[in-house]
């Protein structure tokens, strides 16, 4: 970890470690509402999000590097979410799943829900839909594997923000 | 494919197993019992095992669980308020995705309730449609159960299963509402469309397809002598104490309560299918499957006869443009899959509820879960919260 903070990496050595790392993401999957339905089916035999490197059921947060937040935000779910992401090791992403996710949703008007997840963490990519679609799913995880294949590794360690790379159109899977 | 017994045939094959209740305090609990210091675990709300934001307080004494106190809340949305800020319309919409597993199941008392109060006759095909289409949700929402029971107990085999079966009825409420899990389609007065060319078919297809594979699904779980041993006598729920929780639907079945609305008190056109209410009378992990597991092949039953009689002619009912119910109160309730789901309905004569009571089966359901946990032992905590089938969206609204 060290010489990574240091040194500046060379490209094909941060291709590689973004390689590796985008095809290996151990997801934290927080189903809160009717997503966490559309998320485990998903997972499920159908869509299979394992063939695209994505791997499920870590025991615990400590052990994820992608946390799904999939499902409607309430201010009383809000500190354990919070919670849950400050658990996770560096580096680490966040796919807000569902309208209710990413601004309130159906609930835009209401007392108890808070109206988007990236008040309290920042999120990497959002997928849209109420519930979305398991393709969608998928969609929004390939859009994450494109992101980290742009990224540089160093920054990403140390916890800066690294800009969002031109995300190319969708081809094949992972666009390498 | 081995055939499966009733409850009492299949429980008489599992082998003796520690009794799951720890004796009280008092008679045996002098010398049977090692007292240790008591903690306080805390589990959830972010839980697998716990399908959703349920938090549990357990206040154990080693590896007995003296008291468990459920925290709920954790997915309160403010159901009774919004809908006060919308017309009947968009509600529709609303309360679809207040219990995510069976949406179309929520949407209909709310129908009901307004007809009710409108008075507006609904057309037979409108309402046969209805019976199939919520039949249909019953056994996508108790293949869910199936999926996550096994995988709380250590088997994932289930869910997979299980999930290739909801694709397939899936699709063909897709193909008829356009939602996979929110359809928005009961209006009052009928239903939104037509069903599409091809609907009698996908749908005898994927109905039928579910009840050949069932006895293999089911063999899975109950030809498994761990599944049993972790099932059976395990988290006990009295026929007396069911009743006075308010417990309903499939949980208080298990318990030896054979009580249906669809039976006792018919709505839609409930009253001309033959079908039966499971019910098994031990009140233990085991019958709470069972019973959900076989209401499988009743909905079927039902989605196939209601196929068979499905009337030609309108879908809708002579509904007017503004739907502004007049001035009064109403109750209806309606069989969910979960159990008694009840909507009473107060209008002022708007085009928005004045106030709209929700009754929801879970939130029932789950208050007799201190009651059931007391005095069991931690490692079947999962497996009475699994039989417990709740959704935490339906608990908090």
């Amino acid at each position: 970890m060290a010489v990574i903070e240091k040194v500046k990496l060379p490209g094909p050595a941060s291709w590689l470690l973004n390689w590796s790392r985008k095809y290996s993401l151990w997801m934290m999957q927080f189903g809160l509402a009717c997503c966490g339905i559309e998320m485990g089916a998903a997972i499920a035999s159908k869509f299979d999000i394992i063939r695209f490197g994505v791997i499920p059921f870590p025991a615990s947060p400590r052990q994820a590097d992608l946390l799904v937040v999939a499902g409607t935000v309430t201010d009383k779910m809000a500190a354990p979410i919070k919670r849950v992401y400050d658990q996770m090791p560096e580096p680490k992403y966040v796919i807000s799943m569902g309208s209710c996710a990413n601004c309130g949703g159906p609930y835009w008007d209401s007392y108890a829900v808070t109206k988007g997840v990236d008040q309290i963490i920042p999120v990497d990519v959002y997928v849209p839909g109420c519930p979305p679609r398991p393709e969608a799913l998928l969609q929004g995880v390939i859009r994450l594997q494109q992101k980290i294949s742009g990224e540089n590794p160093s920054e990403k360690w140390l916890g800066h923000t690294t800009p969002i790379p031109v995300i190319p159109e969708p081809g094949l899977a992972g666009g390498v | 494919m081995a055939k499966v017994g009733s409850p009492s045939e299949e429980r008489a094959g599992a082998r003796g197993r520690v009794p799951s209740r720890h004796p009280e305090e008092g008679a045996a609990g002098a010398e049977g019992r090692f007292k240790t210091e008591e903690m306080i675990l805390n589990v959830g709300p972010q839980h697998p095992a716990t399908h959703g934001v349920f938090r549990l307080l357990a206040t154990i004494d080693g590896e007995v669980l003296i008291d468990a106190d459920p925290v709920i809340g954790y997915m309160h949305r403010g159901y009774e308020k919004l809908v006060e800020q919308r017309d009947y319309r968009q509600i529709t919409n609303l309360v679809s995705r207040m219990d995510w597993l069976s949406g179309i199941n929520n949407e209909l008392p709310l129908a009901l309730a307004v007809e009710k109060l409108m008075e507006i006759e609904v057309p037979p095909r409108a309402q046969y449609l209805r019976v199939i289409l919520c039949e249909m949700n019953r056994i996508l929402n108790h293949l869910m159960f199936f999926a996550s029971f096994g995988a709380e107990l250590g088997a994932i085999t289930p869910t997979f299963y299980a999930f290739r079966e909801r694709e397939d009825i899936q699709r063909v409420m897709e193909a008829t509402t356009g939602g996979r899990m929110h359809f928005g389609f009961f209006r009052p007065g009928g239903i939104k469309e037509d069903v599409p060319e091809g609907f009698v078919e996908g749908a005898l297809a994927g109905v039928r397809q579910v009840i050949d594979r069932l006895p293999d699904y089911e063999n899975l779980l109950v030809g498994n002598e761990i599944f049993k041993q972790r099932t059976i006598d395990i988290g006990i729920l009295e026929e007396e104490a069911a009743y006075s929780y308010g417990v309903s639907g499939p949980i208080a079945r298990g318990s030896g309560i054979t009580m249906d609305v669809r039976k006792d008190e018919p709505y839609l056109v409930y009253d001309q299918f033959d079908f039966d209410v499971q019910s098994a009378p031990n009140g233990d992990c085991f019958d709470r499957f069972w019973v959900l597991i076989r209401e499988v092949g009743e909905s079927a039953r039902i989605v196939e006869q209601a196929i068979e009689g499905l009337p030609p002619g309108p879908i809708m009912g002579k509904v007017p443009r503004v739907i502004q119910a007049p001035e009064g109160e109403v109750y209806v309730r309606c069989e969910n899959p979960l159990g008694e789901l009840g909507m009473y309905l107060v209008s002022d004569g708007d085009r928005r509820p004045y106030r709209l009571k929700i009754r929801t089966p879970s939130y029932s359901n789950v208050s007799a879960l201190s009651y059931v946990l007391k005095n069991t032992y931690v490692s079947d905590m999962i497996a009475i919260l699994g039989s417990f089938f709740f959704v935490l969206g339906d608990i908090d609204r």
